[in-house]
């Protein structure tokens, strides 16, 4: 089962609800949290476990070997990127601008632009008791998210079989690296602010998870304030909500010093539970219309 | 002219209201450009009227002619993105997947597969209700390339700002780490840093500062609810002296903030307390950059 949790826009309280209903499963099952916000990962301040694995990930590009080379040319006229250049008599790659499709590489007469790994990130494994945490991180001024993306959805199943609850944060926005984060997932859990801002990034959201055909619901965080738009909004389209996380102050104190937040403020605890419940829930009914 | 940047790494911050209130208060000085394309939200306090649209194509997506291919499965197997499913028993290319690098195209044996520009935009040139001109855009889902719209948009505004004689352009910059970015930042002269006092307010404010080094720009920041954890505010302070970075002004936490928001206004429109916090940063700004 893999849970994806999306918003619109960056700082609804997707990774507040990603670590805490991540912790709130593992008191009872395994569960696997998965950072995919690759570009900021934010959810380790949060979750406080042992460092049991980490390795580097990398992407392919080409290299040049002159030695063979003929200066053809062909590897220019056929990179989309404009990440291979002939310049006189060298031929130079771009590795930030490439998107390592290996059509260089592959169509040169002369094999000279074999694909070799360049880091782009590193991707950490923590754990504590059921719960397990997996974090990958880009290096500043790589500016390629999705392959990075990518390579830590395999690693998590790999690592893990279908009955292990998966729960992917996603990075924000509509645009390529949250498809990739969400386009695996059962079930797409969006977050939202009952504002107009909020509004706004929430349609987009919901408009981006309905032409993937993805199942999906809502919560609203800092609810309270701001207006009823969302709620109509949901009401008028048949969209659940889930759960509704009150707008506190003392929230954002605890969240401001990297704490979670269910053990100590019971609506949080009682939200989780039932975003916990719906996807048990939606589990069983989806294993039942396969059976 | 000068360029003025805003960012915050992380959404959530305030990034958008502030640089909303900063637009009022320059009015017909500043040309706006909104670069946070993936989930502009400036329109919803600016009353843009749309004047002007245009439709943003960029990068290829290719398609294949059911007619002309004798399914061989070429294109399939050089595909690095696994973008070219058999769905009824055709290869189809799934416009999500594809990176629209062109492989598949030139290894095909009947020349069944075209390469289009897609469209992934659109971009606006409106009047808003400061008196002066806005440039935003909307990215469509799933779509790449938001680095050359945001390149665009800054451009357009640009070239507007000069024509129109402006004293500078006012940028709301994009989220992330990533592309975008990355676009944002090129050629500002200035860069407003807005930030939380949370453990991840502090995070991300470190890793996009990175970029803004990268790139050798002056920077200020502005922190927003600042009495939300002393703590965490004064470990920002430090950073921002050990970075020679200006400390432009400190916002308390308030409700109103959000309200004036819901209300479709600026800060500075709706709470004169908070107004006079931001508009003493924009005349510290204006005395840094000579304006
Ligand atoms: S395609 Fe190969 S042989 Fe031709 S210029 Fe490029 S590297 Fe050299
Ligand atoms: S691998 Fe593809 S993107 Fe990279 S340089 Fe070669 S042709 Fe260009
Ligand atoms: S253009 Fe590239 S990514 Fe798109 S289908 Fe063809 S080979 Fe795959
Ligand atoms: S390579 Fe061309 S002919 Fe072969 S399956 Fe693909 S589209 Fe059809």
């Amino acid at each position: 089962m893999k849970i994806a949790i999306a918003s619109g826009k960056g700082g609804t309280g997707k990774t507040t609800l990603s670590t805490n209903l991540a912790s709130f499963i593992a008191e009872s099952r395994e569960c696997v949290l998965s950072d995919l916000d690759v570009e900021e990962p934010n959810s380790g301040l949060f979750i406080k476990a042992e460092l049991i694995h980490e390795e580097d990930k990398f992407k392919m590009i080409p290299e040049w070997e002159k030695s063979k080379c003929e200066l053809c040319g062909n590897c220019q006229a056929v990179c989309n990127f404009n990440a291979v250049l002939k310049m006189g008599k060298m031929i130079m790659v771009f590795p930030e601008l490439c998107h390592g499709c290996y059509a260089c590489s592959e169509l040169c007469p002369t094999d000279s632009l074999p694909m070799k790994q360049k880091k782009m990130g590193e991707l950490k494994f923590y754990k504590k008791g059921n719960l397990n945490f997996i974090e990958s991180k880009l290096i500043i001024g790589e500016e390629q998210a999705v392959p990075l993306i990518k390579q830590t959805i395999d690693y998590v199943d790999e690592k893990f079989g279908e009955d292990v609850i998966k729960i992917f944060d996603s990075p924000p926005g509509t645009s390529c690296p949250v498809i990739e984060a969400t386009k695996d997932a059962d079930f797409v859990i969006l977050v939202t602010e009952p504002t107009p801002f909020g509004l706004h990034d929430l349609k987009l959201a919901v408009e981006t998870v309905k032409q993937m055909e993805k199942p999906f619901g809502v919560v609203i965080n800092r609810h309270g304030i701001g207006n009823d738009g969302v709620e109509m909004y949901c009401r008028e389209d048949n969209i659940d909500i889930i759960a509704r996380i009150p707008n506190d102050r003392l929230i954002a104190e605890i969240y401001s010093r990297g704490e979670l937040l269910y053990s100590t403020i019971p609506s949080v605890k009682e939200a989780v539970k039932s975003i916990s419940n719906y996807v048990d829930k939606f589990n069983s009914q989806k294993k039942r219309e396969t059976k | 002219m000068k360029e003025i940047v805003v960012i915050s790494g992380k959404g959530g911050t305030g990034k958008t209201s502030i640089t909303a209130s900063l637009a009022y208060i320059g009015g017909e000085d500043l040309i706006i450009a909104d670069c946070d394309v993936d989930a502009a939200d400036m329109h919803l306090l600016m009353d843009p009227d749309f004047g002007k649209a245009e439709d943003f194509f960029s990068g290829e997506l290719s398609l294949i002619d059911q007619d002309a291919c004798i399914k061989c499965g070429k294109c399939q197997d050089v595909c690095r993105y696994d973008a070219i499913p058999i769905i009824d028993s055709q290869y189809i290319v799934d416009p999500l997947g594809c990176e629209g690098c062109g492989y598949c195209a030139r290894v095909c044996p009947t020349d069944a597969i075209t390469n289009s520009q897609p469209n992934v935009g659109k971009c606006f040139v409106s009047n808003i209700r400061t008196g002066s001109t806005m440039v935003h855009a909307r990215l469509s889902i799933g779509a790449d390339n938001s680095g050359k719209l945001v390149a665009k948009v800054k451009k357009d505004a640009k070239a507007i700002a000069e024509e129109q004689k402006k004293i500078a352009v006012l940028v709301d910059g994009s989220p992330g780490v990533g592309c975008p970015v990355v676009s944002s930042l090129s050629g500002a002269s200035f860069v407003i840093l807005v930030t939380e006092p949370t453990v991840s307010g502090l995070h991300d404010l470190r890793r996009v500062y990175e970029l803004v080094k990268k790139f050798g720009i002056k920077a200020g920041c502005i922190i927003n609810k600042a009495d939300l954890n002393k703590e965490v505010s004064d470990d920002i302070k430090i950073f921002l002296k050990e970075e020679d970075i200006v400390l432009l002004s400190e916002i308390p936490y308030n409700v109103k903030f959000t309200e004036a928001m819901t209300n479709g206004k600026t800060i500075v429109e709706y709470d004169k307390e908070l107004g006079n916090i931001i508009s003493e940063s924009w005349e510290k700004i204006k005395a840094i950059e000579g304006l």
